[in-house]
C-alpha cells in the first residue's frame, strides 16, 4: 500500500509537470476534509470521485489525523506548492487558516469551502459550498422533535465540541425558534451539553442528561458521533418510549437503532451531491463558464439549477432530508 | 516489618476510598438524584474498559515500566475484530474475543521485544509504537470505520444485560480480571517477582528472577488486555472508528492507575488501589456533568486531581519511609 | 654494558590494558555521535523527499513551512535542557495556550499591548515555577506530574477563554511568519539564534556542564556543591518563559488565539528531543542534536505532505523512525561507554 501510494505521488508529481505544458484544460482539484477516517467524508469524496470522471477534472485528497483546528493549515500550504487548480476544504477552524488561504489564492488558485464555512472569514475563499440551507437546519430539527413529542415538553441539546462553528449556527437558530415560534410555547430547552464528538465522553454526557431531567421528553443531537452515542444510552436504558431522541447521523450509523424503534426518525443530507455538485462548480468557474456573484444561477447535471446566494454561499439542497424506518434502507454512507 | 508497611498501604487505599465517600456525599447533597442506583449503573459502564487496560498497566509500571501503546493497540485489536464481525457475519464472538487478544498479546510482545533485546527504555518504544500501530490502524481498516450494522448484537448486549443484581455482563468481565489480576500478583511466585524486578532491577537477577522473560511477560499481559479491552469497546460504543477509538485512552489509564497508588518508580501498587483509582477518576467523569459543571471546567478538575492524588501519595511515602527507618533503627 | 641501542624491555609501556585504555580517537568521539545519525538521517530524508516530489526543493516553501513547527521547536530546544537535567515537562503545549488567551484576554480588555505581552511572560514563568515547585519540593515524579498540570493549564485556558477565538491583534503585530530577514521568515530566524545561544550556553559554561552532572547523578552533583534544585528550578521557569513567546509566535501566525492551541504538540516537542539522540534518563544529549532533529521532522512532514503521501504512511513513518533512531542512539552510548 505504501508503494502503491509512493508510486502515485510520483505519477501525480509527473503530471503536474506535464500539466503546464500541455494547455490547461483539466482542472486538478485536492480537497481537504476534516480528518481521516470520518465515513462522513467517505461519501462527500465518492461524489468529487464519480463527478470527476465524467467531466474534465482530476480529483485527489489530502487528510489530517486530528480535526484540530490548525491541522490543516499544512496541508493547503503543500496543496499550494503543488499548484492545484482548486482546494475544497471542509475547515476546522473558522479563522485559523486565514493566512494561508489568502496565500493559495493569490497563487490564483480558486479556494472554496465545503461542508462547513469560515464564519465570520467568508472574504478569504472564494465561495461556500454547504449541504443544506444551515440557517433552516435548527428550525427542521426542532420541527421533527417537536412532532415526535406531541410539541410539549423538556428536551435538551447534546452538541459537539463548543467550538465549531456549525454547531453554534444552528444552535443559536433552534433557541431561537424555540423561544419566538409559537407552535413549540410548550417545549423547553433545560439543558445544552457537549461531547465533543468522543464516544466515551457523549456517553457520559448523555446519561447524565437522563439523570439529571427525569421528565426529559427529548434530546437533539446535531452530530453523529453524539447521535450514535445517545442512541446506545437510551436503548440500554430502555427509554425509547419516553425520551425521543433525533439529530444529525448517517444512515448506517444509525440503521440498528431505527429498525429496532430506538429512533424513530433523524436527519441528514447527502454529502455525496455536495462533491458532485463542488466538482461541477469548480470546473465551471475554471472554464469561465460561471461567475461567481450572488444571484447568479448554473446547471448542474442531476441536481438542476442551482442558485448562488449572498456572501457566495451555495446551498446543495434546501431542506434536510429525513430518515426513517421507510426510507432507511435506500441509503448507504 | 512486612505488616507494617502492608498497613501504610492500606491507609492509602482507605484515602482514596475516604476522597470517594467526600466526593459522592458532596456531589450528593447538591444534587440528590446523583445518589441512585441508576448513578451507580452508569459509573459502572463508565470504567470497565479502563479497568481492565489499567490491570495491564499496573503490572507494567510495578515492573518499573511504562506502556504508552495501550489506546492504538486496543484501536488495533477492536479494528480487526470489527472487520472480522463484518465480513463474516456468522462468526461466533468469541472468536472475535480471542483474535483481539492475541493480537494485543502479539503487539505487546514487540513492544517487549524492543524493550528487552535493544535494552531501550520502554517510555520511548511505546511512544514509538503508539504512533506505529495507530498508523496501522488506518492502514487495515483503509480510514473507514466499522458501522454499528455490522457489531452483533450478542456482543453489544454484553453491554446492556445482566445476569444477576442489575449489573451488566461487561462489568462482570472487568471485575472478573481485577480480581484475576489479584490472585496473579499476590498469590503466584511469577506475580511477586514482578514486584521484586520493579524495586529492584540491578539485583533482581541476583535472586534468580528471569529478567527477560518476567518483562516480556507484562508487555504480553498488557497488550493482551487492551486487545480484549478492544473487543468489548465495540460492545460499549457499538462500532470501531479508526480515529476515534482509543486516541488518548493511554493517559485516562495512566492517570487512574496512579491515582490508585501505582508508583512511577516501580515495585508499589495493589490491585485495591488501582480498582478504587480508576473508580475514583469514573466517578469525577460522571459527577461533573451532573453536577452541571461547564465543560470548560472539568479539564480543571481532571488535572488538579491526579495532582491531588500525587502530593497524598508522596506525603504518605514519605512517612512510610520514615516510620521503615524508625523501625530499622529501633528494631 | 649491554648495547643501548637494543630496546630495553623495561622501557615498554608497563601498564596492562584494563588499567589504562587508550583514548577514543578523535574522528570517533566526534563521528560516532547520535547528532551525526540524525544529521545522516536528515540528508536521506530530503534526498527522498526531493524524489518523492518535484515541488519539495523549493527554499522558500521549506522556510515558509518551518514556520508551522518552529514554535514546538524553539520550545523543544529548552525541553533538551530540562531533560539532560534528568527531569522532563510535558505541559509545555497547554502552557503556550493559557498563556496566550492570557495575552489576547488582557488585549481585549483595553490593556496595553506591551503590558499585555508581559503579564503573558510572567504566567509562562509562573506555571514553569509551579511545575518546578511540585517536582523540586514535593519531590512528585516530574513526568506524571506534568501530565496533571498540562490538564490543569489547559483547563484553565479554556475558562479563560471559552470557546471563542479572540482576535483583532494590530496588523504590526500578526503575520510574523511572513516577514523576513534576508529572505527567512523571522521566527526561523529567533530559533537559529536561539539554537546558537543555547548551544553554546548548554557545551561552553560552567553552568551548562553542571547541567550534564546533575543528569547524571543528582546526588553526586549536589554532594559537589553543584546547586541542583536552583539550576533545575530555573530551567523550569525557563521553560514556561519559553512556552508563552512561543504562544505568541503561534497567536501571531494565525492572527487568533483559542484554548485548543497547540493541542497534542507535547508529543511532537518530545520526538524532536528524542530524535537529536538526547539520553530520556539524562546525563546526554545536545543542542545540535535537537536542532537538527527539529529540521528532520519538518523535512519529513513537509516532504509526505506536498508528495500527498497519506497521513497513515506518516504516522508509520514517525512510529519507526523514533524507534529506529532511539536504538542507534543506545548503541552509540553503550559502546562509547567506559
Amino acid at each position: 500500500m505504501i508503494r502503491r501510494t509512493l508510486l502515485a505521488a510520483l505519477a501525480t508529481g509527473a503530471a503536474m509537470i506535464a500539466a503546464p505544458l500541455a494547455a490547461q484544460d483539466t482542472v486538478d482539484i485536492v480537497y481537504i476534509p476534516k480528518n481521516t477516517g470520518n465515513p462522513y467524508f467517505d461519501s462527500l469524496v465518492a461524489g468529487f470521485e464519480d463527478a470527476c470522471a465524467e467531466i474534465d477534472c482530476t480529483f485527489s485528497q489530502a487528510a489530517p489525523a486530528t480535526a484540530e483546528a490548525t491541522s490543516q493549515i499544512p496541508f493547503i500550504t503543500a496543496q499550494t506548492q503543488r499548484g492545484v487548480d482548486v482546494i475544497a476544504i471542509s475547515p476546522n477552524s473558522p479563522d485559523a487558516l486565514n493566512q494561508v488561504l489568502d496565500r493559495a489564492r493569490s497563487r490564483g488558485i480558486l479556494v472554496l469551502a465545503v461542508n462547513g464555512d469560515l464564519v465570520g472569514n467568508e472574504e478569504h475563499r472564494d465561495a461556500g459550498i454547504l449541504p443544506v440551507d444551515f440557517t433552516k437546519t435548527g428550525p427542521n430539527q426542532v420541527e421533527l422533535l417537536g412532532s415526535m413529542i406531541d410539541y410539549e415538553g423538556e428536551i435538551a441539546i447534546l452538541s459537539a465540541t463548543t467550538d465549531a462553528p456549525d454547531q453554534n449556527t444552528w444552535i443559536a437558530a433552534m433557541e431561537d425558534v424555540l423561544a419566538n415560534d409559537p407552535k413549540y410555547a410548550d417545549m423547553t430547552l433545560v439543558a445544552k451539553v457537549y461531547g465533543d464528538d468522543e464516544p466515551q465522553k457523549s456517553t457520559t454526557e448523555a446519561e447524565a442528561l437522563l439523570q439529571s431531567y427525569p421528565d426529559l421528553r427529548g434530546i437533539i443531537s446535531p452530530t453523529t458521533v453524539g447521535i450514535a452515542a445517545a442512541a446506545q444510552v437510551i436503548q440500554s436504558a430502555g427509554k425509547a418510549d419516553q425520551v425521543k431522541l433525533t439529530g444529525l447521523g448517517t444512515p448506517n450509523q444509525m440503521r440498528p437503532f431505527v429498525k429496532d424503534g430506538t429512533v424513530q426518525a433523524f436527519q441528514l443530507w447527502s454529502p455525496y451531491n455536495q462533491g458532485w455538485l463542488a466538482a461541477h462548480f469548480a470546473v465551471g468557474v475554471r472554464n469561465g463558464d460561471i461567475e461567481i456573484a450572488p444571484g447568479n444561477t448554473f446547471e448542474v447535471a442531476n441536481l438542476g439549477t442551482v442558485r448562488i446566494e449572498d456572501k457566495n454561499v451555495i446551498n446543495t439542497q434546501a431542506e434536510l432530508t429525513t430518515f426513517d424506518a421507510e426510507n432507511i434502507d435506500d441509503f448507504d454512507f | 516489618m512486612r505488616d507494617f508497611v502492608r498497613t501504610l498501604i492500606h491507609r492509602r487505599e482507605a484515602g482514596i476510598f475516604a476522597m470517594l465517600l467526600l466526593i459522592t456525599a458532596l456531589v450528593g447533597t447538591m444534587e440528590p438524584r446523583f445518589l441512585t442506583l441508576e448513578t451507580a449503573r452508569i459509573v459502572a459502564l463508565a470504567i470497565p474498559l479502563i479497568l481492565i487496560a489499567a490491570m495491564g498497566q499496573m503490572m507494567v509500571l510495578v515492573a518499573r515500566h511504562v506502556d504508552l501503546s495501550i489506546g492504538s493497540i486496543m484501536a488495533f485489536s477492536s479494528i480487526i475484530a470489527g472487520m472480522m464481525f463484518r465480513d463474516l457475519p456468522d462468526l461466533p464472538i468469541m472468536a472475535g474475543v480471542v483474535v483481539a487478544i492475541a493480537l494485543g498479546t502479539g503487539l505487546g510482545l514487540v513492544n517487549g521485544l524492543l524493550v528487552v533485546i535493544f535494552k531501550l527504555p520502554s517510555i520511548i518504544v511505546t511512544l514509538g509504537t503508539l504512533s506505529l500501530y495507530r498508523g496501522l490502524v488506518f492502514l487495515v481498516s483503509d480510514a473507514r470505520q466499522v458501522d454499528p450494522q455490522f457489531i452483533p448484537r450478542s456482543l453489544i448486549s454484553l453491554s446492556q444485560t445482566s445476569p444477576v443484581f442489575g449489573i451488566p455482563w461487561l462489568v462482570i468481565i472487568a471485575l472478573a480480571v481485577a480480581v484475576a489480576t489479584y490472585l496473579f500478583l499476590d498469590h503466584t511466585r511469577l506475580g511477586r517477582q514482578i514486584y521484586a524486578l520493579g524495586s529492584n532491577p540491578v539485583a533482581a537477577p541476583l535472586r534468580g528472577i528471569k529478567v527477560v522473560r518476567v518483562t516480556l511477560l507484562v508487555f504480553a499481559l498488557s497488550g493482551a488486555l487492551s486487545g480484549l479491552a478492544g473487543v468489548l469497546y465495540a460492545s460499549r460504543f457499538g462500532y470501531v472508528n479508526p480515529g476515534i477509538t482509543g486516541v488518548g485512552f493511554e493517559f485516562t489509564v495512566i492517570a487512574a492507575v496512579v491515582v490508585g497508588g501505582v508508583s512511577i518508580n516501580g515495585g508499589v501498587g495493589t490491585v485495591l488501589g488501582t480498582v478504587l483509582g480508576v473508580l475514583l477518576l469514573g466517578l469525577v467523569s460522571v459527577a461533573l456533568p451532573v453536577l452541571g459543571v461547564s465543560a470548560f471546567w472539568q479539564d480543571v478538575f481532571n488535572g488538579a486531581v491526579i495532582v491531588l492524588a500525587l502530593l497524598i501519595d508522596r506525603t504518605v511515602r514519605e512517612r512510610s519511609t520514615r516510620a521503615l527507618a524508625q523501625a530499622r533503627s529501633s528494631g | 654494558m649491554s648495547d643501548t641501542t637494543q630496546a630495553r624491555p623495561e622501557q615498554k609501556p608497563a601498564l596492562s590494558s584494563h588499567e589504562a585504555a587508550a583514548p577514543r580517537p578523535l574522528w570517533q568521539v566526534v563521528l560516532i555521535r547520535p547528532e551525526v545519525m540524525t544529521l545522516v538521517l536528515l540528508f536521506v530524508a530530503f534526498g527522498v523527499a526531493t524524489w518523492l516530489s518535484p515541488f519539495f526543493a523549493d527554499t522558500t516553501f521549506i522556510l515558509e513551512s518551518a514556520t508551522f513547527y518552529v514554535e514546538f521547536a524553539l520550545i523543544a530546544l529548552v525541553l533538551t535542557l530540562i531533560i539532560i537535567s534528568g527531569e522532563i515537562d510535558l505541559s509545555p503545549a497547554a502552557m503556550m495556550a493559557f498563556s496566550a488567551c492570557v495575552f489576547a484576554a488582557l488585549f481585549k480588555a483595553g490593556v496595553p499591548i506591551g503590558v499585555a505581552m508581559g503579564a503573558s511572560v510572567a504566567t509562562g514563568a509562573l506555571m514553569g515555577a509551579f511545575n518546578g515547585v511540585l517536582v523540586l519540593w514535593f519531590k512528585l515524579p516530574s513526568i506524571i506530574v506534568t501530565i496533571g498540570t498540562l490538564t490543569l493549564y489547559r483547563g484553565l485556558a479554556q475558562v479563560l477563554a471559552g470557546d471563542r477565538s479572540i482576535s483583532g491583534f494590530p496588523s504590526w503585530f500578526i503575520g510574523i511568519d511572513w516577514k523576513y530577514w534576508f529572505g527567512v521568515p523571522i521566527p526561523v530566524v529567533f530559533f537559529v539564534l536561539v539554537a546558537i545561544v543555547l548551544g553554546v550556553f548548554l557545551a561552553l559554561t560552567v553552568t551548562g556542564r553542571q547541567i550534564y552532572q546533575i543528569g547524571t547523578s543528582p546526588e553526586a552533583a549536589w554532594h559537589a556543591g553543584i546547586r541542583v534544585r536552583r539550576i533545575k528550578m530555573s530551567l523550569f521557569v525557563l521553560l514556561g518563559v519559553t512556552s508563552s513567546v512561543a504562544g505568541m509566535l503561534t497567536a501571531s501566525r494565525l492572527a487568533s488565539v483559542r484554548y485548543d492551541m497547540a493541542t497534542g504538540g507535547e508529543l511532537q516537542m518530545v520526538l524532536m528531543v528524542m530524535l537529536g539522540g538526547t539520553y530520556i534518563f539524562g546525563g546526554r544529549g545536545s543542542i545540535a542534536g535537537t536542532f537538527l532533529a527539529a529540521w528532520l521532522l519538518i523535512v519529513i512532514a513537509t516532504g509526505m505532505n506536498v508528495a500527498n503521501i497519506p497521513i497513515t504512511s506518516q504516522l508509520i513513518v514517525m512510529g519507526l523512525l523514533l524507534i529506529v533512531s532511539i536504538v542507534a542512539t543506545n548503541a552509540i552510548y553503550a559502546r562509547t561507554q567506559r
